[in-house]
């Protein structure tokens, strides 16, 4: 913060001629671009998801060679996490950086290169995984050409992003900020990481590492996207906009302070989870399930904060679809932060490891808790973007109620039909003889789970549906021309954060 | 809940050291950084430094030009997003595929793929286990060997043709990455590969198969295939005996 008796030196001499405020504006076109692709490849992405969850119960919809489960699966993680994850905390990371910051954008062309890059990528993972042209590491199943693409566009995010930071007019970082500054750093790093390959074609490459190397690698990589990519952004997404919807500050500045470094440097460690039981050293297997057992806490450090900023405001959700929505998805976050680091020990990975239980796990993660504190944020942004209120609030309360019990559907029938599984494999009778030596017995048992799961995840989808045509139809009638929020400050207060912050210091 | 309005706490001297900090967003960013390798180079450095985790089994070879070819496709298809391909030490696992995974013979596998979900089952030791004639009739219509699969169908393994083109410069590149290929082995890769096709081809034909299958797709996924748990197979009469978890 500044002190009041802090000189400002950028703060020229009195000037008959010149304004005593300084007037800037923030760029909510890049936002609004960013929460319109998240919705449409939200829908994309799960469209997939239900095409796949017929499938694996009904093989006749696996349409050769192009759409079968097997080069669909990595367009479906792809498109949520990458599409629908990605473009959302993108346009939850330009709304409030540049809020908290007191400063538009560093460069209006980079918004624009990182969200038409962005987009020109996912368009080319759509195309390039049906034909088959993929690395087969998950959730980094592009190509080499892409990867590049990828990193430049990260870069150009960077910059536009750190330009803001040290153009800004606040000299101090809310939490939020940096939890985004965890985000960029560390995916840049892990991205780069797992990705380097030795290409011998267009659309073909062999990694650098080999067997357990590249295993570790992949899983260093593989378990922290989800937690830079779809934790730590969405953290920050969640301090910015819960304490909006909910008119309360943070629940505890100290505790977001504990909360942020110990999950910052704990989850770098726990990938080898992943890989418990395999060929992978004995100390590293050990060492992954112990860090990923601490997560828990910092972890739940998260949720606390979130759900105490309600505290004397439970009554808001009542009303607020909002707040309905951010509630579920921090519940989920905390319930699948308390599931993972239980998976994560080495007897109940025994039972859940290749099974269904982590496919619900995952789910409970990505549409409970990404998806859910996306819809949040669309619901409390849009009648600020759009400057008009939601055509209807009756649809926004159908969607929080059919993604709800969609999720809850999904999840109950993967837990069911994962242990089950889990529980057939390692049957033994009496006389010590698998009790189902043939593996397709074992397959047969949890296909009713199968449509179970389909029902939940297209009323999950049905919501999403909800929210296009309930956002298709609020656009429609807001007002054509949306200029840009300008902001006036006092030219004192205004003074760039960067020299009040070093006198400060 | 209690009702009334919270108040900011009063900022602590702790406090104010990390205010500090939450006004440098270079220090931040450093600190973040630093953060994020301790892990990061604790967990690889043993890997990468010390050779036990990628030593090679000593019956292990390298995968022949067809099996590589045949590997590709395994990768094409995505056949990893259903099978795995690393048997964990437990009794019921042993029994039904064979001995646990070893980082030995996976040392010149890359990409690994061990894959992380069984929606069919494990392949690591699927060599040998069935004669050639009953994975082409597999991968052409699952059902027709295993009833009640769900697997896809992938008849166009059948029909297309093997690209071979690329495959000298394929097991180049797995020579620069240091998988012990001679400069022969790339130069006669495609010669190679031609050849073990032919067989492959005879004996699915001498089986009652088809009969013109040597320069399509599916004898390379077959080779591959067959290969599977092979070298762990012709190292298990030295190998120590693994305790299993039952």
């Amino acid at each position: 913060m500044a002190l009041p008796d802090t000189p400002a030196p950028v703060v020229a001499p009195a000037d008959e001629g010149r304004s005593r405020f300084e007037v800037f504006s923030y760029d909510d076109q890049i936002v609004r671009f960013f929460l319109l692709a998240t919705v449409i490849w939200g829908a994309v992405g799960m469209l997939v998801g239900v095409l796949l969850a017929i499938q694996l119960p009904w093989p006749e919809a696996n349409l050769g060679p192009y759409l079968t489960f097997g080069r669909l699966r990595p367009l479906h993680t792809n498109a949520v996490i990458f599409a629908f994850a990605g473009n959302s905390i993108f346009a939850a990371m330009y709304y409030s950086t540049q809020r908290l910051c007191k400063a538009r954008m560093f460069s209006d062309v980079m918004s624009r290169v990182h969200f038409w890059g962005w987009q020109a990528i996912i368009v080319s993972a759509a195309i390039t995984l049906p034909l088959g042209i993929t690395t087969s590491k998950e959730y980094a199943e592009l190509e080499w050409p892409i990867d590049i693409a990828i990193a430049v566009v990260w870069v150009v995010f960077a910059v536009n992003f750190f330009g803001t930071l040290w153009r800004r007019r606040e000299p101090h970082m809310y939490v939020a900020l940096w939890f985004y500054i965890a985000t960029i750093i560390t995916v840049a790093v892990l991205h780069i990481g797992n990705s380097l390959a030795l290409p011998v074609a267009l659309g073909k490459s062999y990694p650098i590492y080999r067997g357990v190397q590249d295993a570790l690698v992949q899983w260093w990589y593989g378990h922290n996207a989800v937690a830079f990519f779809l934790t730590t952004p969405f953290l920050g997404l969640m301090y910015y906009f819960l304490p909006k919807a909910a008119e309360r500050p943070v629940f505890s500045y100290r505790l977001s302070i504990i909360h942020f470094w110990s999950l910052v440097f704990v989850y770098i460690w726990a990938g080898p989870h992943h890989l418990l039981y395999t060929a992978v050293p004995e100390w590293a297997a050990t060492l992954g399930m112990v860090f990923s057992v601490m997560l828990w806490m910092p972890s739940w450090g998260g949720m606390i904060n979130g759900l105490f900023t309600l505290r004397g405001a439970w009554d808001k959700l009542r009303d607020s679809v909002v707040l309905k929505m951010f509630v579920i998805g921090i519940t989920f976050y905390g319930m699948s932060t308390f599931e993972g680091p239980m998976l994560s020990v080495k007897s109940v990975n025994a039972l859940s490891h290749y099974t269904d239980w982590n496919i619900a796990h995952v789910h409970s993660g990505a549409l409970g808790w990404n998806g859910f504190l996306t819809f949040g944020m669309i619901y409390w942004l849009v009648p600020r973007l759009w400057r008009t209120e939601w055509w209807s609030e009756k649809m926004a309360t159908a969607h929080f109620w059919t993604g709800t019990i969609g999720i809850l559907l999904y999840v109950l029938a993967m837990y069911t039909s994962g242990i089950t599984q889990g529980l057939m494999w390692r049957a033994y009778d009496d006389a010590g003889r698998l009790v189902y030596p043939d593996f397709i017995e074992t397959v047969v048992q949890i296909i009713p789970m199968y449509w179970v799961r389909l029902l939940g995840g297209t009323l999950y989808l049905l919501g999403v549906v909800g929210l296009i045509v309930n956002l298709w139809m609020t656009i429609r009638k807001a007002p054509k021309h949306l200029p840009d929020p300008a902001v006036a400050l006092p030219a004192e207060a205004a003074a760039p954060a960067r020299y009040s912050a070093r006198t400060a210091a | 809940m209690s009702s009334s309005v919270p108040t900011p706490k009063k900022t602590t001297s702790s406090h104010g050291r990390h205010r500090r900090i939450e006004g440098w967003p270079l220090v931040f960013t450093v600190l973040v950084t630093v953060s994020i390798l301790v892990g990061t180079v604790v967990e690889f450095a043993p890997i990468f430094l010390a050779r036990g985790a990628t030593t090679p089994m000593a019956t292990l070879t390298p995968f022949t030009p067809l099996e590589l070819a045949g590997r590709d496709l395994y990768i094409r298809e995505g056949c990893n997003n259903c099978h795995s391909q690393m048997v964990r030490p437990f009794q019921d696992e042993v029994q039904r595929y064979g001995p646990p995974g070893t980082a030995a013979e996976t040392a010149y596998e890359t990409p690994f793929l061990w894959g992380s979900k069984r929606t069919g089952p494990d392949l690591s030791r699927v060599g040998g286990k069935y004669p050639h004639l009953w994975h082409v009739r597999h991968m052409e219509e699952p059902v027709s060997t295993s009833p009640r699969s769900i697997m896809p169908p992938y008849p166009w393994l059948l029909t297309r043709r093997l690209d071979l083109d690329d495959l000298p410069r394929r097991v180049r590149a797995h020579q620069t990455l240091g998988i012990p290929y001679s400069d022969a082995d790339v130069a006669g890769a495609v010669d190679a590969a031609r050849t073990q096709a032919q067989a492959i081809a005879q004996e699915v034909a001498s089986q009652g198969g088809p009969a013109d299958l040597a320069d399509r797709e599916i004898v390379a996924m077959v080779a591959f295939l067959q290969r599977l748990g092979v070298d762990a197979r012709a190292n298990a009469a030295n190998a120590p005996t693994t305790a299993l978890v039952r």
